[in-house]
């Protein structure tokens, strides 16, 4: 096997040395009727060649040669290969959580870069060193505004991913948390005055997502304003973080759980991303999952160490603020080294970019008859629109033009049948754009 | 000591600060394709006060400082790819580079998991085959690959159990956990809304069946048992662990962190295990890449089958893969979407390169333990003698006597040219070296170690002093943790850099 670096003879040698005769003596603490007595049923082995064949194969099954319109928290955005050319280094792929400082310098480095930049997108003040995703990161927001405050009730956006609040309600189960939806407005979003009338004592987090799951920017002051009135913390999700290079930040949020999936990080059929919680610093000690900081040897060299592990499992055990161990460090490290490729310029000319698709798109559909916008709030590169019939329909005939259509709204949302969530993003032509919207048209020209 | 280190020269490596110190305004390493449609003023479709200007602080660089920036960085870093890993528990194997290609290609990396599934079907493959390859490793009844990594993979076990035992009317009160346990253990059963009662090991570290005989009742919902123990020995009794627990309606949850040790040599469904995880960034190979992203699949009795994750992964009768969200007992979503997909191919990819194979790796893997155990028995002191499977545990007991702890003795291995063992770890044994070499260290350089490790001894009786301050060698030596924590620097600024930049 060509990964295994002994040879027959060596093996040999190695067994003479331990004082056994065959390698099966080794495995004798395991009671010999359980010992499996033939080869396990597997596929293979299979050479390099081979390998790279089967994936090929079940590649070619999938959406090759298809343009797609789906965002709904996973987005196609430009990758530079400078990304995966400091990805593939095998000291950054094939090394370990930087426990040992003195020679994990460069991912502990990495890490503080990253918290950094993520404050910066965010407005606040810590940013942890990665969770799974967005829809964990969120949870554990949660589950730190309810340690932060004691309370036990949450007020959750109707218009947060439909995955993310089914996430926090698996979590939530067993917590005793109590979680109530709140709707949106004619406009897309949160319903401030339901919150007021839901905000009680009670309430650890209001829970917003901005742009929302409909594409709606949320309007962040009033509703900062609406829970801190009651002590209640204000917890923003957000889920196309590339929307922060033009959006305002959310810093009157307490707490921000966001999806960096958009910084270089392939759709990859769901993964793996990078989630981060964001916060103001005096929460800091309630926050879950890694954090390096910056100190200095004996020498007074600066150096960077994973720092305030008191909060973690494996030192705190069941008191820990989470079970959380291992994150998604090499997502985060794609994170920093794509946000540090763009820059300050390029990051807000790719979401110009967003932006102006965005609203050609939306300009171009609305001449379709019937077409109409389905909210009035601003929105960053997705957009809800009612369409004059089902959007399975018009999906299932856009699929025969080789096009991915728009999220079915009425899927998760079945107040919103007719409904369709376009995302356009700067991968996106003008010739595609213009392509899916004759497919529209086309689509609804059709007989019933 | 330069003579008596055989793997490790001193090379130089190059100083870099912080990247935003190195920003310049008017930079930039990436260019986009010109805009093809009608440009828009921001100010005027956000509305001003949603209008962002720009994002104050972002580094401003060019390509060439952004590639030597994180070459510099990864240059500080050890690696596999340098030398043998021995992180106990962890896992630290080869991670074959034709996995990485794999995982990128067109058609795999591309896809949107909302897209129709009649479009999806290489996906849901490649899921379907790796699902039925592990539950073959496992002798497992079912399975989700929905867990983000270990200890998601845990919660997802215990809802299960919760799920199972509230189903027979009464969800029960507490999770037993060995002393011996990773601290991700207690930390999950808190979440899933259960108490934790710790039980003691015995002697040998294995679980005392008298004791357990006594704390099992009605109000127990599983025992959490890793196996091979975090000691590196096998539970002999678990089937009789298993049995004490099932004769009060209990459950047995298996951590799978050690899978290492027995992939291919025995099966955790056959030992009587209900519910398990498996860690495929430790036993199926795909990189840690210095902290994740792993996976964490959930393999189970057929009796847990009902309260899987949404969405299910289902095969039609006409051959079709689907994903089912519909399933009235489930216990909801652990996670957006369909799991660490990427993580998947790459695990998938190592299990088809050795199919049955997978045996010799786990072979080998005990081989290089024992080989090391042996060379290094009596030099370092043994705490339990049980047979090692996959790694060895020693304790810093003989050189404590000259006041270096196992600490030290890790931080002079760097010199030596290894990555240092797990020290702080497991908790039953004072001063630990847990020590797991994997498959991937041929004997030259299991040798190398042994030398090392011999030589650390020496060095701790004759010059205790040169071990206590090690490393001598890295580019920074040991950092003022304590200090960090004090007063934690958990991000740069602007105004606080200048002082620093000068170093």
């Amino acid at each position: 096997m060509r990964y295994l670096p002994k040879s027959p003879s060596e093996r040999q040698e190695m067994l003479a040395a331990i004082g056994v005769k065959s390698i099966e003596e080794l495995f004798s603490s395991i009671p010999e009727p359980y010992r499996l007595k033939k080869p396990l049923n597997l596929p293979g082995p299979l050479s390099e060649t081979e390998v790279i064949q089967y994936f090929q194969a079940r590649a070619a099954e999938n959406s090759a040669g298809y343009t797609s319109f789906l965002g709904a928290g996973v987005y196609n955005h430009l990758r530079s290969v400078v990304t995966d050319t400091i990805l593939q280094r095998g000291e950054f792929l094939t090394s370990y959580t930087p426990y040992q400082a003195e020679i994990s310098q460069g991912t502990l480095q990495a890490i503080f870069e990253f918290q950094t930049l993520m404050c910066q997108l965010t407005g606040q003040e810590v940013a942890n060193a990665s969770m799974y995703d967005g829809s964990t990161a969120t949870t554990e927001a949660v589950l730190m505004a309810e340690r932060l405050t004691g309370r036990r009730r949450v007020l959750v956006a109707r218009s947060l991913h439909p995955e993310y609040r089914e996430v926090l309600r698996t979590y939530a189960k067993n917590s005793g948390l109590k979680i109530e939806e709140i709707s949106y407005t004619a406009m897309g979003t949160l319903d401030l005055n339901a919150v007021k009338a839901a905000l009680r004592e009670d309430v650890c987090a209001v829970v917003v997502q901005s742009p929302n799951f409909f594409g709606a920017i949320e309007n962040l002051g009033p509703l900062a304003d609406a829970a801190h009135g009651s002590g209640a913390l204000l917890v923003v999700a957000v889920a196309e973080a590339l929307s922060l290079g033009i959006v305002k930040p959310p810093a009157e949020a307490d707490i921000v759980a966001m999806e960096a999936q958009s910084f270089g990080l392939a759709p990859s059929y769901g993964g793996p991303f990078a989630g981060v919680v964001a916060t103001r610093e005096k929460f800091v000690r309630q926050m879950p999952g890694r954090l390096a900081g910056q100190t200095a040897d004996q020498d007074g060299r600066r150096g960077f160490v994973l720092t305030l592990a008191t909060r973690e499992q494996h030192i705190r055990r069941e008191k820990a603020t989470s079970n959380i161990c291992t994150n998604q460090a090499l997502c985060a490290l794609a994170a920093t080294v794509h946000l540090t490729l763009l820059g300050k310029e390029g990051l807000r000319e790719m979401a110009e970019q967003n932006l102006a698709k965005a609203q050609f798109a939306l300009e171009e559909l609305e001449k379709i008859p019937g077409v109409r916008r389905t909210f009035s709030a601003p929105f960053f590169n997705e957009f809800t629109v009612e369409l004059p019939r089902s959007v399975k329909l018009v999906n299932a005939e856009l699929l025969r033009e080789k096009i991915v259509g728009p999220f079915v709204v009425g899927s998760v949302y079945p107040e919103l049948t007719k409904r369709a969530l376009v995302c356009v993003t700067e991968t996106t032509t003008r010739a595609e754009i213009e392509r899916f919207v004759a497919g529209v048209r086309h689509a609804l020209a059709q007989p019933l | 000591m330069n003579s008596r280190i055989k793997k490790a020269s001193r090379h130089t490596n190059q100083n870099a600060g912080l990247i935003f110190e190195k920003s310049s305004p008017g930079k930039r390493a990436f260019d986009l394709p010109p805009l093809d449609v009608p440009a828009v003023d921001p100010a005027k479709v956000l509305g001003g006060a949603h209008r962002r200007s720009g994002v104050e602080g972002f580094p401003e660089v060019s390509e060439i400082e952004v590639l030597r920036h994180f070459t510099r960085l990864s240059t500080w870093n050890y690696a596999i790819d340098l030398g043998m890993y021995p992180l106990g528990s962890c896992t630290m194997k080869y991670n074959p580079r034709v996995n990485e290609y794999v995982a990128r290609l067109a058609g795999l990396a591309t896809e949107h998991p909302y897209q129709p599934q009649e479009l999806s079907q290489g996906c849901l493959k490649i899921l379907s085959l790796l699902e039925k390859c592990l539950l073959e490793i496992t002798g497992m009844d079912a399975i989700t690959l929905q867990p983000a990594a270990g200890a998601q993979g845990e919660l997802t076990g215990l809802l299960l159990i919760r799920a199972y035992h509230e189903k027979n009317g009464n969800p029960r009160k507490k999770v037993l956990i060995p002393d011996s346990a990773h601290g991700t253990n207690p930390a999950t059963a808190v979440i899933a809304g259960y108490e934790v009662e710790n039980i003691k090991s015995n002697a040998h570290g294995q679980v005392n069946l008298a004791t357990l005989r006594e704390q099992v009742n009605e109000d127990v919902a599983a025992l959490m048992l890793t196996n091979p123990s975090t000691l590196g020995i096998f539970e002999q009794q678990i089937p009789e662990i298993a049995e004490i627990l099932h004769r009060k309606g209990a459950l047995l949850y298996m951590d799978g962190a050690n899978m290492n040790a027995l992939a291919g040599v025995t099966r955790p469904g056959e030992l009587g295990v209900d519910v398990m995880h498996l860690n495929l960034h430790k036993t199926f190979s795909t990189p840690h890449g210095g902290g994740g992203p792993g996976a964490g699949p959930v393999a189970m009795k057929k009796a847990l089958g009902p309260f899987l994750p949404v969405p299910v992964l289902v095969e039609k009768a006409d051959g079709k893969f689907a994903l089912d969200c519909h399933r009235k007992e489930s216990i909801g979503r652990v996670k957006a979407f369909s799991g660490n997909f990427g993580v998947l191919v790459r695990a998938l990819a190592y299990i088809l390169a050795y199919g049955p194979g997978v045996r010799q790796a786990t072979e080998d893997a005990v081989l290089n333990a024992n080989y090391i155990r042996k060379h290094l028995e009596g030099t370092f002191d043994l705490p339990y003698t049980r047979p090692s499977m996959h790694e060895v545990v020693f304790s810093d007991a003989l050189q404590k006597k000259n006041g270096v702890n196992t600490m030290d003795i890790a931080k002079r291995l760097i010199d030596y040219g290894f990555h240092p063992y797990t020290t702080a770890f497991p908790l039953i044994v004072p001063g630990a070296l847990m020590i797991e070499p994997t498959e991937s260290e041929d004997k030259e350089e299991c040798d190398l170690f042994i030398d090392a490790m011999k030589s650390i001894a020496q060095e701790a009786a004759a010059n205790p002093e040169l071990v206590r301050t090690a490393p001598h060698t890295t580019r920074i030596r040991r950092l003022d943790e304590v200090g960090a924590a004090r007063k934690p620097i958990l991000r740069w600024k602007p105004a606080a850099s200048r002082s620093e930049a000068a170093d």
